[in-house]
């Protein structure tokens, strides 16, 4: 079963960010993964990019087929999880955990009000059978 | 479009395969995860349904005349229980379908085709029959299927099945009559090929929805044979270069463009796309099938762009991160000219495009069984 982590803040397109200060540690959620199977490539931005809330910032690849990433606030990316270059199996490991994707300083963190928290979220998917 | 199930449905269910549909039909994905499936046939034995092919049974003094009519493979004074290769064509050389064909006796042949042209393959079945005397037999809601795969398939099929088939070589088929079911359901033959779409070892087995049924629980609760899905079906037939039609063939892609031209036998008298197949191979095809390889851990998806010098000469037909052998590759359907082995090319992947080389389009050997 999938699990729906606590104090995480969560997109419709099934990203989460974990707030920590400032910055904002984003990733797909264990839910995600289980629908995704084995992921083998994450296509990811570089440090110094921004990104903008809803807008597509990379790429979560199956074996099957490629799903975008879709940023759910905006920001400067100030790390990315180079990790996943060859590990990228760690997001169905641990999604939550090593399985990050970037890390952004967020730009207007007003944008978290319109995220759902862990409950919101998996009614959300509960929802999309 | 409501989606058919096969006489497994209830069984895949239960066993928690992700669900999807396919080809007009709601089949497995995957039931563990496809790179443990993938592995499972490389190395010991997995079972698919298949139940959703289409089966076609044609009979009658004309049937090899007519088979030999609409089938680019030559199937004349063909040994019985030989099965051939082909494809279907229409008179431009585009492809109908893939199919294999079954020679079951003198004038009798079981017809097996994919499963979302079934209504577009017997149609054109129907219409290419005139003036000959055959019958043309859609038997596809009788027959379930399973492909067991594997090194490991031939014990299991002969240990949990109980089917002798060891001594069949590869492409060819026998009718077998086992013992009757526990369920009590009718005893009636089956038919069992060495045949497969995975580049392994294994047997396709078409029989009654009760027989199959039976066999499926049977080769699950074995423990000797992972149940697989669509998933790695498709991966492990991408590997090894074998085409999927949708992909590698369709009404626009002849044969002889995809690289099948050995199953085009042009000194047949007549076929239906003889004489545009004919044409195309003495002038060369525009455009080509072609295996790239990708420097970079991208993934090439079926219908991303294929560049050279910056400009489109192609599209992606299936891609994959080659599970056996750890490389980004894909088949593209290509411009002629830049078809040959070592081209420098480029694959558009989202925003990005990257660094390709086009190889041969089998990624990984096969191991059939001689």
């Amino acid at each position: 079963m999938a699990k729906f982590e606590q104090g995480l803040y969560y997109s419709e397109s099934h990203e989460y960010v974990r707030v920590e200060g400032n910055i904002g540690i984003i990733g797909i959620s264990d839910y995600a993964q289980h629908a995704l199977g084995n992921v083998v490539y994450v296509d990811m931005p570089e440090e110094d990019d921004e990104v903008t809330a809803g807008e597509e910032f990379g790429a979560v690849e199956s074996v099957k087929a490629a799903s975008d990433l879709i940023a759910p606030v905006s920001g400067t990316v100030i790390e990315v999880n180079e990790a996943l270059e060859d590990q990228p199996e760690l997001i169905n490991q641990d999604a939550f955990g090593a399985g990050w994707i970037i890390k952004v300083e967020l730009s207007d963190e007003a944008e978290l009000d319109a995220l759902m928290d862990a409950a919101a979220y998996e009614e959300h998917c509960n929802n999309e059978h | 479009m409501e989606e058919k199930k096969t006489c497994l449905y209830d069984k895949h269910v239960a066993l928690g395969a992700l669900m999807s549909p396919f080809g007009g039909f709601i089949m497995p994905i995957q039931y563990s995860s496809i790179i443990d499936e993938h592995n499972a046939v490389r190395q010991h034995c997995g079972v698919f349904d298949v139940s959703h092919m289409g089966e076609v049974r044609v009979t009658g003094p004309d049937a090899e005349r007519y088979v030999n009519h609409i089938f680019t493979n030559d199937i004349t004074d063909a040994p019985q229980y030989k099965i051939y290769y082909g494809m279907m064509c229409y008179p431009d050389g585009g492809t109908v379908d893939d199919l294999l064909v079954y020679k079951m006796g003198e004038n009798d042949f079981f017809i097996v085709i994919n499963a979302a042209n079934i209504d577009k393959d017997v149609a054109w079945m129907l219409q290419n029959a005139d003036g000959l005397d055959v019958k043309i037999d859609h038997q596809s809601d009788y027959y379930g299927q399973l492909a067991v795969q594997g090194p490991e398939a031939e014990s299991v099929v002969e240990e949990v099945l109980g089917l002798e088939c060891s001594e069949l070589v590869f492409y060819t088929v026998k009718v077998a009559h086992p013992q009757p079911l526990p369920n009590g359901g009718e005893d009636t033959s089956i038919i069992i090929s060495r045949t497969g779409y995975t580049g392994e070892d294994g047997f396709e087995i078409y029989g009654s929805h009760d027989y199959i049924r039976a066999a499926w629980d049977k080769l699950i609760a074995s423990g000797k044979c992972k149940p697989c899905g669509l998933g790695c079906r498709d991966t492990l037939r991408f590997e090894v270069g074998l085409p999927l039609y949708g992909d590698e063939l369709s009404a626009e892609i002849t044969p002889i463009m995809a690289g099948l031209g050995i199953f085009v036998k042009l000194d047949k008298p007549e076929f239906i796309g003889r004489d545009a197949l004919a044409k195309q191979k003495a002038e060369g095809a525009p455009k080509k099938l072609v295996g790239i390889e990708l420097k970079d851990k991208a993934i090439p998806r079926h219908g991303y762009a294929v560049l050279a010098d910056g400009q489109p000469i192609g599209e992606v037909t299936t891609g994959y991160h080659c599970l056996s052998v750890d490389k980004s590759v894909c088949m593209a359907l290509i411009d002629a000219q830049y078809a040959k082995l070592g081209t420098e090319v480029e694959v558009q992947i989202r925003k990005k495009t990257f660094p390709g080389i086009v190889v041969k389009k089998k990624f990984y050997e096969k191991h059939h069984k001689k």
